[in-house]
Formats: C-alpha cells, structure tokens, sequence
C-alpha cells in the first residue's frame, strides 16, 4: 500500500537538494552583482578632492583663490533615527525645505541607498562651523571638504571664467573618464580652457566599515590609497590694476577693450562689458545667479573681445594700405583724389597722399585702392581678374590673423571673416560679380567681420612693425612658461618696411587728425587709428586702436564701444586713458576720464 | 564491559561522523560570524558566540552519552510522559519565561536558558511514532486522523501562542511521517498545491490568468485521463478548494498575517522594492552570499557577515557565512553533507523493524529537512524569512541539545532493532 512513498520523499529531498545548489551556483559564480554590492557595502570610499590651482596677475597678485566648502553626504540606509525637528533647527530650514531635499536626492540618477548622494551641496565655512559639532547626531550623514572658487575683485570675470558641477553633457562626452557625476570642472575662461592644468588630481581613500558606518581599517593596508595632487598654479598677463581701471571706463558702456603687450603678446587687459561679478557663480547660490545673470538682456556671460564679430570700419585702412603697397599697386607718395561721387567721406581734402589717406580716413582713396589691387588687369576677363585680385588681397589680410581664430588660450574664440571668391559666389549663388559689388570692403565695411582681440592684435603687428605673437592670457603655468604655440612669432606676408609708413601715419592720426582731440597724450608719442562703424538705425560703433609709445612700443590697443558714435570720442579717449593708466600710473586728463565715465551707450 | 563495547559496534557510524561533521564546521562558522579583526578573541573566548557554543558541544556529548547509555525501550514507554512534561512546560513559558529578540521562548534557571520549543520537536516526534505505532492504528481511520493531528496540534498551538511562528510551523512537517506511514497523499498534494498557488497569486497580479489556467487543468485531466465518477467529482472540489485559495490570498495576506509576516513575504516575491526595509535582510543575505564567488574570500574575510551587514549572523543566517567565506564550494560541502544525513537516516528508518522506530525516524528526517530547507532558503530567497536555525550550525544551546537528541535516540533504537524482531 505504502509502495513508493519512501522513493517520492528521497526524489523532493534531492531536488531540494540540487535546486539550493543551482541556485547558488547562480548567484555565487554567475552573477557578479552581488560581489559588486558587498564592495560597496563594505568599501567606504573617500574621496579627497585636489586644492585647484590658484591664478596670479602678472604681478603676482593674487586674482583667483580657494575657500573650502562643504557638501553634505547622504548613505541613505545608514539613516537611523532620523531627528527631523532636530535637524531643521540645526541646519535651520523648514520641514517643507527638508521633505524637498529628500525627494531631490531620491530623484538624482546616481542615486542608490547604499551610496553617498549629495543631500545639501556648497555650505560656507560659517555655515559649516555651525552645524560641525551636531553632525554626530545624524547618523547616515557625511562631510566631503571641497573648495570653491573666490576673487579678490569683481574684475576679469569673462576671461576667467567659472567652475561648476559637471554637467550630463561633459560626463557623456569625457573620454578620460577622469570626471564622476558631481565634480566640479571649468566651464568657460582660463577655467575651461586650463583645466587640465588647474583640476590636479583627486586623492582617493578605501576604508572597510561595517554596517553602521564604523571604519574598521583600511582597505588592503590602504594599497590602493591615492593622495591628491593640488592643480598648478597660473600667472596670468593681465595687470589686474588696469584690468580694473578698464571695467571701470567700460561701466555703462557695451563693448570691450583688449590691451596687448606688441612684443610677447600677452593680453594686459580683457575687459567686456557689460560684465559681472565672478563672485556670484560661486558657492549655494550659483544655480539662482547663473540664472539671472544668462537671462540677462545685455548678455554679461558674452565675452564681446573674443565672440562679438563687428565690421571693423575705418581702423581697417590701414591693412589696406599694407596690403596695396606689398602688391606695388600703390607707392606712398600715390595721390588719388577723393571722389565722393562713389563713396561718401568726411573733412575738408582733396587730393591726398597715402598718409594724408589714412590722417584723413579718406573713403574715396581706399575705394581707389582696392580697386588696384583686384582689378590688375592680369586676365582679360573682368570677373576673373578680380577673382585673382580678391584672393590676392584675402592671403594678406589674412595674414594680420583677420578672418580665421587667432589661437588665444581661451575657449569659444570667433574668427570674424574676409571674404574671398569661394564666399561670393555662394553669396550670389553663383551669378557673377566683380569689383563694383564687393567695393564697400575696401573702407572695413560690408562683408568683413573681426573680432576685437584681432583688432588690437593688429595694432599690435603695427607696433611690431609685421610680426606678432599669438595674443594669450597665462603668461606662466607654474614656472614653466607659457604654453609652446605662445612662444613662435607670426610673420604677415607684408614687406617690414611698409610698416614705417603705416606707423607716421598713424601717429599723425592722433597728432594732427580724427584723434587729435581724445587720444593726444602730453609725453608719450601714441600712434592709433579711428573707426566709426555704420550701425543703422542705432547711432555707430565708436571704434579706436593704438598703440604706445611710437618708438619701441610697449603697448597695443583696441577699444570697441557699440552705439556710442564716433571713433575719436569714446573709444579714443578710453584708448588713451588705457594707455596712459599703464604707461604712467594714473591720467593727468580728468577731464577725459570724467568724459567715458559720464557716457552712457547702453540701447 | 562487553555488553558497552557491543553497543558501539552496532551505532550507526556514518551518521555519527556526518553529524560531527556539520557540528565542527557549525563551530568554525560561528567563530567566522562573530571574529572582529580589530579584537582578535580566540575561538574558545566566552564572551564569544563561539567559545559559548564549544560548552554547548561538549554539553552535547553528555547528553549523547545518556541517551545511549538508557534502555532503549525507555523511549517508547515515556514519549507520552516526556509529552506531558514538555505541554507542561510550554504553557508555562508564557507564564514565567523571560523574552529573548521579541520571543518568549525561553524558560530561565538562574542566568542559564532554555527553550522548551526546542526540546518539543523530538518530544513530538517520539509520542507521534508511538501513537502511529499502537496495535491496531491505521493511518486512514478518520478518529485516528484526528487524534494525531491532535497530538501534534497542541504543542504547535503553545508554540505559537509565544509568536514563535517560525518552530511551529516545523510540526506541519510531521505531514511527511503520516505520508509514509500511509496516509491518504490528497492532503499532502493539496497542502502543497495550496502554498504553490499562494505564491503564485503573488507573483501573477491577474488572478484571472490562474483560475483559467486551473479550469484548463482540469478539463484535461477530465477529457483524457480520469473517468470514474467519485474521481471527477474529487478532482472537481480540489479545482474549487484551488480557486478558493486564490480568491482568498489578498484577505490572508492584508487580515490574517501581521504586518512583519506580509512584509516577509513582499521580501520574497521582490527584495528590490525596499531593500532598506523589509527587503533588508534577504538583500543582504544575498549580498553576502553571492559575494563568495566560487572558492569564497577565506576563512575569517568576510566583510559581510563580519561588519552586521547581515542579521543574526551566527544564528539564523549562519549559511550566509559559509557561502562568503568558502563560496559554491564551501555551499556544496554543506548542502552535500545534509543531502547525506536526510538520505541515511531514511535508510536508518526503512530498516526499522518496529513501526515505531521507522515513524521516528520518519520524524527526523522530516524536522531536518524542513530547518534545512527553510533555513537555506530564506538565505538564498527561496523562501520567505523564516527564523529557525540551521541544525548544527545555528548558535544555540537548546537547538543543538535538541537536534543532538533527535538524531542520536533514532541511533539508539536503529543500534537494538535487532531485539525487536518479534514486535513487529
């Protein structure tokens, strides 16, 4: 009756058996999720984030700091007895603050109970003493020492740029796999563009912990410990005295001001304005300022000397002229009378000479010029000729590093144009075209866009007299000097002798002509050039550049005040201003200085 | 003296060694469990776990002593007294026991504690094997029936009036004694129809899918192999018993079950859901478990069970340790070796001559296979949490005493079943 039952309960008793050991098997030796967890378990890693390096003016004072902050930690399951009244004395918000940085945390991608995920980011060290002796009482809750990044003025914030959290993006994108999901990285300026040398390296510490959180050692006699490695340390170019002093002339005003020293090319002073304070995009309340600040209407996180493409105007002439003579299309002595029939001009001359051309900022003349150089008569065809002429006229001007990235160590640098057939042809979707509709580019009009780190770059090769280096802000990385492309001179293609020319005549510019009024300074020869820049239905761009002194010159310029009329008023006078700041020491024009302070451009 | 040296000879060595076995590894794991690197106690030390558990062993080996030094037809005669004095004991529990981890279980004499529940198993199984084996007791007689399920009811019910859910729910192993001994197997499959189906509920949020899948079932059975009437009809009243179960798992599980028994089960059917809840402990059991690999981190490396990421490292979840520190293989050995003692006490069991000894050994095997399987379930989450321990392995001073005496009053009675030829 009984036959069989004993071989049924053997039978479930095996299965039992070899089902327990399947099951194992799978999640011992198949399933590497579990070891993965026990690591994470049990390996408490602490990150010890690097110092950033620290940024200098070029006379070592300190521009670019470190404060620590705090971010607190959350291990979700180490939480217990969570004192929520407690806490929010503490850390004084409301319960309603409370409940909401919970659901923030549970909601971030990275989020899992098991690891640290940011609970409150950025507190101050002020704020941090405060709640240090009550953080014992939350179990669950973990301190991870950063630092955040502090200024010792509200100046040079384009060009430095800010740091914040890594964003999806930049994690996506990162092909080092150096960067985690909540590190800190530059994201514009030097901070950007010197980030590699600037982040250092983080440290990391493995220690064991049991469930409580209590360490219980090292990991393997702390092998696999790192220290952190400080980022470098940057001296920049700039001259922070006049950097702000700069900011100051630009207060009310849009536009910029890019200040170079002729013979290394580094950049003195980057102003764009309207700017902001650096300070606003660090610490807690960054996300809130950053919004308010790229809301802005006139566009402070713009950085104008390097993105802002503008037509060049007047200032561009003196390029012509280089180029005319190297194409032995004009001598200096080369008259041509100002007709205006063609092209509109201004002043009281009739018939000048390449200087008094260029004192005079005669339009008819470089509409004559220009004409030379693309119409040379080395093909029969019209259209061709000017053709062979256009890319002619295209490498030389190029050559002033107009129409391409100069190469300036800072991110998101435009190139500005000069046109060439290639762009025509596409502009008149293939018709044909010659001279008469291209002319307005001989007077830095029409088609031409620069940019006005290339403006005062080209004051700069003026001042050089043909050669130039590439404009940078770190002028050192440590001690090792600036990086190696900011060491090669550029050479234009144009004869250094020519130079000489355009040199009297600008110096005659200032001495006699558009800029006598602005620009003249008492003891020091400055040499520049006006331009003033079509901008219907606004009033014109005031546009100026110069440099200083004539003679073995320390000092280029370019001054780019959108809206505000005329080269020789404000863009002059902030150019000189400039110059005499960082010549002299302070102005002995108060006048002129109370005249840029009193200018408001702002549309 | 000869009569001693005879005695020994006729013990059941395998057996013997299997069980020495599983204690000594038991008593290595429990070491494991409880070691703290930054202290570093020996083994023997008393104020650990495991230098404890040494007394227990050496305990045991006092009661082993007795229980084959006594005459072998004391346990026959006594079961029903030594069922008197356990009842007994267990209505008193409630009474005069102190609480232990949420459980009044224990009854204390003077520092030292007990748990009758413990002791209750093979007391149970000893008065149920001499009940079975009464002149003239038939497994299919309906006042029998009764009178056993009885006899194993009341000390389950004690049990559970001292919420120790998880030892009575051992007695209803007894169903595979009463199995072998020729009970009706109905009960037995519908028992494990009913749990099967339970859980399945669970798992298929749309009950509709199991009833059709039963209807289905049914209609096969129906149209292809049973025709007699009285079977149809049977099969018919399972069919609905089936579907009742169904309809009846969301009342059990919100109404009849506590809220740590519902959560128990959730952690069963999905650990991720809250595994800082009540996933906790499967989730972590697991965690440690899987983390052995395949030759496991070494004795004394795990940082599982050693840092309390897993509960009750040294009692219930004990296997947890074996399975970090010596992987699939250390698992296998252990699994491999209970695999082994439930195999060889059948074949103990089936060479009875008396049906009283062969329904005891019935019993043990059956109590054993339900620690073992329950208990290593739950750790690998197979099964819902359910606390009882591992036999041998589990720290424990009455659960050792008590599987101890379980297993070695089947030897003494398997050692004389040569005397008993003329009772059967």
């Amino acid at each position: 009756m009984n036959e069989g039952r004993k071989e049924i309960l053997q039978i479930i008793f095996i299965l039992t058996g070899l089902v327990f050991l399947v099951k194992l098997f799978s999640i011992q030796v198949l399933d590497n999720k579990y070891a993965e967890l026990a690591d994470s378990n049990a390996i408490l890693r602490e990150v010890e984030y690097p110092f950033r390096g620290l940024i200098y003016d070029r006379n070592n004072k300190l521009v670019v700091y470190n404060t620590p902050e705090f971010d607190i930690n959350v291990i979700r399951k180490d939480i217990k007895d969570f004192d929520s009244t407690k806490f929010c004395e503490v850390f004084q918000m409301s319960r309603e603050e409370l409940r909401k940085k919970f659901q923030e945390m549970r909601a971030r991608k990275e989020y899992s109970p098991y690891k640290p995920t940011l609970f409150i980011d950025r507190l101050s060290n002020a704020e941090f003493a405060r709640v240090q002796d009550h953080l014992d009482e939350f179990p669950g809750l973990y301190v991870q020492a950063r630092t955040t990044r502090s200024y010792t003025t509200s100046a040079l914030a384009n060009a430095l740029g800010y740091v914040s959290e890594i964003s999806k993006g930049q994690l996506e994108k990162d092909q080092t796999r150096i960067y985690k999901q909540g590190d800190y990285i530059g994201q514009s300026g030097i901070e950007s563009f010197y980030e590699e040398q600037l982040r250092g390296k983080r440290g990391v510490k493995f220690k064991l912990r049991n469930v409580r959180g209590i360490e219980k050692g090292s990991f393997k006699e702390g092998d696999y410990d790192t220290l952190s490695v400080p980022g470098k340390d940057l001296i920049t170019s700039i001259d922070i005295d006049l950097q702000l002093y700069g900011e100051l002339l630009m207060e009310g005003k849009s536009g910029s001001i890019v200040v170079i020293e002729p013979g290394t090319g580094e950049i003195l002073s980057l102003v764009s304005g309207p700017s902001y304070d650096p300070n606003l995009l660090t610490g807690r309340n960054y996300s809130s300022n950053f919004i308010l600040i790229s809301n802005d209407t006139l566009k402070p996180l713009f950085t104008r000397p390097l993105m802002a493409q503008y037509r060049p105007g007047s200032i561009f002439k003196i390029a012509q002229a280089m180029t005319a003579l190297q194409e032995g299309v004009i001598k200096p002595d080369t008259r041509i009378r100002c007709d205006r029939s063609v092209i509109g001009c201004h002043g009281n001359h009739s018939n000048e000479d390449l200087r008094g051309a260029i004192e005079n900022s005669c339009n008819p003349y470089f509409h004559g010029v220009l004409r030379r150089m693309l119409n040379k008569g080395v093909s029969e065809d019209p259209y061709e000729d000017t053709r062979i002429g256009l890319e002619e006229w295209n490498k030389h001007i190029r050559s002033f590093g107009f129409g391409g990235n100069l190469g300036v160590d800072l991110p998101n640098e435009k190139g500005g144009l000069i046109p060439n057939s290639a762009y025509y042809d596409r502009a008149y979707n293939n018709r044909p075209w010659k001279f008469s509709n291209i002319y307005s580019i001989a007077i830095g009009e029409g088609e031409n866009l620069v940019v006005p780190i290339q403006m005062a770059n080209f004051a700069a090769i003026v001042a050089n007299r043909g050669f130039y280096y590439k404009p940078h802000l770190i002028k050192s990385i440590e001690d090792e000097g600036p990086l190696p492309q900011y060491k090669e001179k550029q050479f234009t293609t144009i004869d250094p002798a020519y130079f000489d020319i355009a040199v009297d005549a600008m110096e005659r510019v200032v001495e006699s002509g558009t800029g006598q009024y602005r620009a003249k300074l008492q003891d020091i020869i400055v040499c520049g050039k006006t331009g003033t820049v079509q901008n219907d239905p606004l009033p014109d761009h005031s546009v100026f550049i110069a440099f200083a002194p004539k003679d073995n010159p320390k000092i280029a310029v370019s001054v780019y005040v959108e809206d505000a009329g005329q080269g020789a008023r404000a863009a002059a006078s902030i150019a000189s201003l400039m110059i005499e700041k960082y010549l002299i020491g302070q102005t002995k024009r108060p006048h002129i200085e109370q005249y840029v302070l009193n200018g408001q451009f702002l549309y | 003296m000869r009569k001693g040296a005879d005695i020994y000879g006729k013990l059941d060595w395998p057996t013997i060694f299997i069980y020495m076995a599983l204690v000594i590894l038991g008593w290595f794991n429990i070491y494991a469990a409880v070691y703290d690197e930054t202290v570093s106690q020996s083994m023997w030390d008393l104020s650990l776990n495991s230098g404890r558990q040494f007394i227990f062993i050496a305990a045991s080996i006092v009661i082993i002593m007795g229980i084959i030094i006594i005459d072998m037809r004391f346990y026959e005669a006594f079961a029903y007294v030594a069922y008197g004095i356990i009842l007994f004991l267990l209505i008193l529990v409630p009474i005069i026991g102190k609480e232990v981890g949420g459980n009044k279980a224990w009854l204390g004499i003077g520092s030292f504690g007990v748990q009758p529940s413990e002791f209750a198993k093979f007391i149970t199984a000893l008065a149920a094997a001499k009940m079975i084996g009464t002149v003239g007791f038939r497994m299919d007689n309906l006042r029998n029936q009764v009178m056993l399920f009885g006899l194993i009811g009341l000390p389950m019910f004690l049990i559970l009036l001292q919420k120790d859910t998880g030892t009575a729910l051992v007695f209803t192993s007894f169903i595979f004694v009463f199995f072998r001994e020729g009970m009706s197997p109905f009960l037995m499959i519908v028992g494990i129809c009913a749990a099967f189906i339970f859980i399945l509920t669970l798992l298929i949020p749309n009950q509709l899918y199991l009833h059709g899948g039963i209807i289905i079932t049914l209609a096969l059975l129906i149209i292809f192999g049973v025709k007699k009437l009285k079977r149809i009809s049977i099969l018919v009243v399972g069919a609905i018993i089936v579907m009742g179960v169904i309809e009846s798992v969301d009342y059990v599980i919100t109404d009849v079950l506590k809220p740590h028994q519902q959560n128990r089960i959730k952690a069963l059917i999905n650990p991720d859901a809250d595994p800082l809840g009540y996933g906790w402990n499967v989730t972590q059991s697991k965690i440690a478990i899987g983390s052995g690999g395949f030759f496991g981190k070494g004795f004394l490396k795990g940082t599982q069970t050693k840092f309390d990421f897993v509960p009750e490292q040294s009692t219930d979840f004990i296997f947890c340790t074996i399975g970090e520190e010596w992987g699939w293989m250390g698992s296998f050995v252990v699994v491999v070796l209970f695999m082994a003692l439930l195999l060889r006490v059948i074949f103990i069991a089936e060479r009875q001559k008396s049906r009283f000894a062969r329904a005891y050994g019935y019993g043990v095997v059956s109590i054993f296979f339900f620690h073992f399987a329950i208990n290593i379930g739950m750790t690998i989450g197979l099964f819902p949490v359910i606390g009882i321990p591992l036999p041998f392995f589990s720290y424990g001073g009455s659960a050792l005493w008590g599987f101890t005496a379980l297993l070695f009053i089947l030897i003494k009675l398997d050692a004389h079943r040569g005397q008993v030829l003329q009772r059967l």
